[in-house]
């Protein structure tokens, strides 16, 4: 193995990534790590948004409608980081105050914590557009329906519509994961020390910015493979009894 | 006058209503007196913003088109990498790409003699030619896989028309087939056009001066928070909406769609 690396000459980038003290390996797997709990973290959180943000403009008053119609259209045109900013520099703010007035002094906020409310408000624009075209594609027949038989409306989202969009909305939502897991990265200008934070020290202490760099990019990328996989399982699994769409169309 | 008459509707005059008084409420509680000092320079970063939105978003483009042909209809030995290039452009953040040219290409280049004594020198020392490169690489990676769609979309029938009357294949790859790949992604192309005007603001980490950094200048001169960024914010918006716009045009000129 040694002698390998040796020949191909990356017994120093080895050397550098490994993960005991001298190399930095265990440093970026602690990023990864950071990463992507923020990651899941805000995808639930957006989740959550998105599902009550998608019911608000279907079924919501006119009122509701136009407040979500205002945030989705906003969290949507700005960026990410800019949004990060604001959401940050608010969030950190307000919970100062709050507990200056509860009497308790300043609060130190950790970062995961901060990164998931703040991602999880971009996601939640993004779930709910998702959400909502997929409870649309929903027969409208099977909702009516449950609400014949009295069905009350959280057992009916529980029971009809979650499970009948789940097939339409898949996609949207692996798309959404993969941006979750892209956009934490963007924590890193906050100084949150995530995996391209941990990554860019690592590679200024030792100036071997290509080997941390294409490392945590390989790190991402599996990342991105690995959930593509499992996405298209919970795909296939969503769409069980339905027909196959091969063979449909042209 | 539909959209006045949609706009009439009285729990809609309530929230303008209150969005008015809160535009007001900003204008005169809040700091806007850095203004002045700044304004220069704000113009001058908006123009850089929109120049790099511009040039990378048509480089990009131009370079989509071949990615997205030889995923489409290339031979292995072309669509394996152009695929690869897209998965890894796509599976990665931005930010880490930007660094990777910006730090990595940056410290490399020095080291090699013939470089510092080239013509190109002088620019290659800058942060904007990497700035550029990065972004043109990520959306000709988001692009290229949309053009595949498109290309394999096309309607075969009319290729093979164009082929049995004995249309060069250039000449019907440039007036049947890349046409109305186009207009089929339109929309798509201007969604993603916005989420690259949302990518610029990144590249004030590796120290271009655009509106975004223009803004964290003020709000670390300053110490002032919100202001620079609301006002980044309706920036944005409001170029977001201009490319809406733009592309809204672009799409009624496509007939019969």
């Amino acid at each position: 193995m040694e002698l390998i690396l040796e020949t191909l000459g990356l017994a120093k980038s080895a050397e550098l990534l490994s993960l005991s003290p001298p190399g930095w390996g265990g440093n970026l797997l602690r990023g990864l790590v950071n990463s992507l709990q923020i990651a899941f973290g805000a995808f639930g959180f957006g989740l959550i948004i998105g599902l009550f943000g998608a019911s608000g403009k279907l079924y919501g008053g006119v009122v509701l409608r136009d407040l979500l119609a205002i945030y989705t259209t906003v969290i949507r045109a700005v960026p990410e980081l800019v949004l990060i900013l604001i959401l940050y520099y608010v969030g950190t703010d307000l919970i100062n105050q709050v507990s200056q007035a509860l009497g308790y002094g300043r609060v130190e906020i950790s970062g995961v914590v901060a990164g998931i409310w703040v991602l999880g408000i971009v996601q939640g624009a993004y779930a709910t557009e998702v959400l909502r075209g997929a409870i649309q594609a929903v027969p409208t027949g099977q909702i009516e329906a449950a609400r014949a038989y009295g069905m009350p409306p959280m057992l009916l989202m529980r029971r009809v519509t979650i499970p009948a969009m789940m097939s339409y909305a898949t996609p949207g939502l692996a798309n959404l994961w993969l941006i979750a897991t892209k956009d934490t990265a963007l924590l890193a200008i906050v100084g949150f020390s995530e995996l391209t934070l941990e990554t860019r020290q690592a590679a200024s202490s030792t100036r071997a910015y290509f080997t941390f760099f294409l490392a945590a990019g390989a790190l991402y990328l599996i990342v991105t493979l690995f959930s593509g996989v499992i996405f298209a399982r919970i795909e296939k699994w969503a769409r069980r009894g339905q027909p196959s769409l091969k063979g449909t169309g042209r | 006058m539909k959209t006045l008459r949609a706009l009439m509707q009285p729990h809609r005059i309530v929230l303008i209503v209150l969005f008015a008084a809160l535009v007001i409420w900003c204008a005169v509680s809040l700091r806007w007196d850095w203004i002045p000092d700044y304004a220069p320079l704000a113009i001058e970063g908006l123009w850089r913003t929109i120049w790099i939105l511009v040039v990378t978003c048509v480089l990009g483009f131009l370079l989509a088109v071949p990615l997205g042909l030889a995923q489409a209809i290339g031979p292995w030995y072309l669509s394996m990498p152009a695929r690869m290039f897209c998965t890894v452009i796509r599976g990665t953040p931005l930010l880490l790409q930007i660094w990777l040219l910006y730090y990595g290409l940056g410290s490399l280049f020095p080291q090699i003699p013939w470089i510092r004594s080239s013509e190109l020198w002088p620019y290659l020392r800058q942060a904007w030619p990497y700035a550029v490169l990065a972004l043109t690489l990520s959306y000709a990676g988001y692009e290229g896989e949309v053009m595949r769609g498109a290309f394999a979309s096309v309607n075969k029938g009319q290729l093979e028309a164009a082929n049995a009357f004995g249309m060069p294949r250039f000449t019907a790859f440039r007036r049947i087939w890349l046409p109305q790949a186009i207009r089929s992604v339109l929309p798509t192309l201007g969604g993603e056009t916005i989420l690259q005007l949302k990518a610029t603001p990144l590249v004030a980490t590796i120290t271009v001066v655009e509106i975004y950094s223009v803004s964290s200048r003020v709000r670390s001169d300053t110490f002032i928070v919100y202001e620079p960024l609301l006002l980044l914010a309706v920036f944005y918006m409001l170029i977001a909406g201009g490319i809406n716009l733009l592309f809204r045009r672009f799409e009624k000129q496509v007939p019969g769609v």
